[in-house]
């Protein structure tokens, strides 16, 4: 199976990521390469396996549910493209 | 001063034959020189450098000071550093501050490093020859025609030039170790969850892992017993004690039982690299080491595995990066999607959109099980490999890359050629277990990486197999020519 510019399209659509005509076609043969590499999977059954849910099989630790962080907003804020009021400034999504 | 390794930098600063202060200044002097050929360092703040030398200088006059009070070491770009920019080798975080320290940068920060600063990096950490960077590839210093590996190739390029007296790195697939091979350098990835991924800008999770990239085995047990331990705000992080990595180093080799997987030795690797490898299992017989077979049966399924695991991971830890709360932002978006997409298509390279959106279709609803879910069986079956070959021996041996570096852009449009690379050291991280990389003897003149991979927390002991290497031979104690 392989993978046409109309599928490229949806996947740099699901990624949000806006491509060239130019770059469509060198992903639609990269993509297809890559793939390709990935089918070599299929060399082994694993139809008795289980996939592998961590590298030491341990389980997810958890904490206290307990504040521990202060309130750092604006520091974080500092960073950002565009903030007023506190609130992140992103083109109007409601008209 | 720039020839010694860590250990004997520590000897003379004790003696005082230097302060911390000077040979930050010799190390500066020589950055600012011999940098521009090689583009190892994003970027190098001085006075920040100078400030920490200076602090270190009088916590040894305190009587404080430890191994590694005053000693210069870069870190790769992938180590959050507040006060001092982190790029991550990419556009969409050129610039880019960070509010906080990494842990691994706050560990060594309190051991007194002084960190010169940040070393480039294949973008996002996504690359086998440090070409991805944003800020333009590093070159290799044993022949500036050649990549010094990636994705921590200016960290590897760094360390060989001798413009840092170490560094840190981060290997996904083996971006400490394959650099470590091709630069002719010590280089760690420990047991995933030993080191904390806190602050280390995530490119794939379950993958990552950050550890020492030295002139000497000893210099990474000294790098690394500053790093690795419990940390809680990283919650894959392992609740297992930190031995002395020093301690067991000296011990010697008789009766170690090491295994050859066959799968390393196949079609592929290069004539040169394998005679380097056979000279160093030669010298492990004669230290008193004795050498099985073994078979590693699902490992050439390791390359096709990770390249849908490690791209599945990133497309969503990458999500993140949306132009919003930081990072690079298109002008004038028209609406959200156009301010999403376009600081997306702006602000990644060539190979991290190709990964992401490998990752975003690997994900995709109708593809999830006939790749994500199949290559997560697989990694059960790789590992257990593994788990199978550390019933018989004690470590596992072979090469690090099939070849030496290779030239720039040999590769660099051809990205399965360049995944090609990883062969023997992504089944490491597929796994979780520790590897190690140091030198062989030089093949035409390049340098050749020996991997020692050890079962689960076996760190000492792979530190102890490589040290006693070294003292037999000098392999390790060779440096570029024309960076003397």
């Amino acid at each position: 199976m392989s993978l046409t510019r109309t599928d490229v399209d949806k996947i740099a659509f699901l990624a949000r990521i806006q491509l060239s005509d130019d770059e469509k076609d060198r992903y639609v043969h990269d993509l297809n390469g890559i793939l390709a590499l990935a089918e070599q999977m299929n060399a082994v059954d694993t139809h008795d396996t289980g996939p592998m849910a961590h590298p030491l099989r341990m389980t997810q630790r958890l904490r206290a549910d307990q504040v521990t962080e202060p309130d750092q907003r604006e520091r974080f804020q500092g960073i950002a493209p565009a903030v007023e009021d506190g609130l992140y400034l992103v083109p109007k999504v409601i008209e | 001063m720039h020839k010694k390794t860590i250990a004997e930098l520590d000897r003379g600063l004790r003696q005082g034959d230097y302060s911390s202060v000077e040979l930050t200044q010799h190390y500066l002097a020589r950055i600012e020189r011999l940098n521009p050929r090689l583009n190892a360092y994003i970027t190098v703040d001085g006075d920040r450098a100078l400030a920490a030398a200076e602090r270190a200088d009088s916590r040894r006059r305190q009587g404080q000071a430890g191994p590694l009070t005053g000693i210069p070491i870069a870190h790769k770009d992938i180590f959050c550093t507040q006060g001092l920019k982190t790029s991550c080798g990419s556009r969409m975080l050129d610039g880019f501050v960070a509010p906080y320290n990494a842990t691994v940068v706050e560990r060594l920060e309190e051991a007194g490093v002084v960190m010169l600063g940040k070393t480039n990096m294949d973008e996002f950490a996504m690359g086998s020859s440090n070409e991805t960077s944003w800020y333009g590839p590093v070159r290799n210093p044993w022949d500036e025609t050649r990549v010094p590996g990636g994705s921590s190739g200016g960290s590897a390029a760094a360390v060989a030039a001798r413009l840092c007296a170490a560094a840190t790195g981060t290997d996904t697939g083996g971006s400490i170790r394959q650099p470590a091979a091709l630069c002719g350098l010590t280089g760690l990835k420990p047991t995933y969850g030993r080191v904390s991924r806190w602050g280390m800008i995530a490119f794939a999770s379950s993958l990552d892992q950050a550890g020492p990239m030295t002139r000497s085995a000893e210099d990474a047990a000294l790098l690394l017993q500053a790093m690795a331990g419990f940390d809680p705000r990283d919650s894959t992080s392992a609740q297992e004690p930190v031995p002395d990595y020093l301690t067991g180093i000296g011990q010697d080799l008789k009766g170690l039982r090491i295994g050859l997987p066959k799968e390393y030795f196949g079609k592929g690797l290069d004539a040169g690299v394998a005679a380097s490898i056979e000279a160093a299992i030669a010298e492990y017989r004669r230290l008193g080491a004795e050498f099985r077979d073994i078979s590693l049966p699902n490992s050439p399924l390791s390359v096709p595995t990770y390249y849908v695991v490690a791209p599945a991971e990133c497309s969503s830890n990458l999500a993140r990066f949306d132009g919003v709360r930081y990072g690079h932002r298109c002008q004038d978006p028209r609406d959200l999607t156009d301010l999403y997409t376009r600081s997306r298509a702006e602000g990644f390279g060539a190979e991290v959109k190709r990964r992401v959106m490998i990752g975003t279709y690997v994900l995709s609803a109708g593809y999830y099980d006939a790749y994500y879910l199949k290559a997560q069986k697989l990694r059960h079956l790789i590992s257990d490999d593994f788990r199978r070959a550390f019933a018989e021996v004690d470590l596992i041996l072979g090469p690090t890359s099939p070849t030496t570096a290779f030239p720039l852009g040999a590769k660099a449009d051809d990205p399965v050629a360049m995944y090609l690379n990883d062969i023997y050291t992504i089944a490491t991280n597929l796994a979780g277990l520790p590897g190690l990389s140091l030198p062989a003897a030089p093949a035409a003149g390049l340098p050749v990486g020996l991997q020692l991979i050890g079962d689960y927390f076996q760190e000492a002991r792979l530190l102890n197999v490589a040290h006693q290497l070294q003292k037999a031979t000098d392999w390790h104690l060779a440096s570029p020519p024309s960076f003397d």
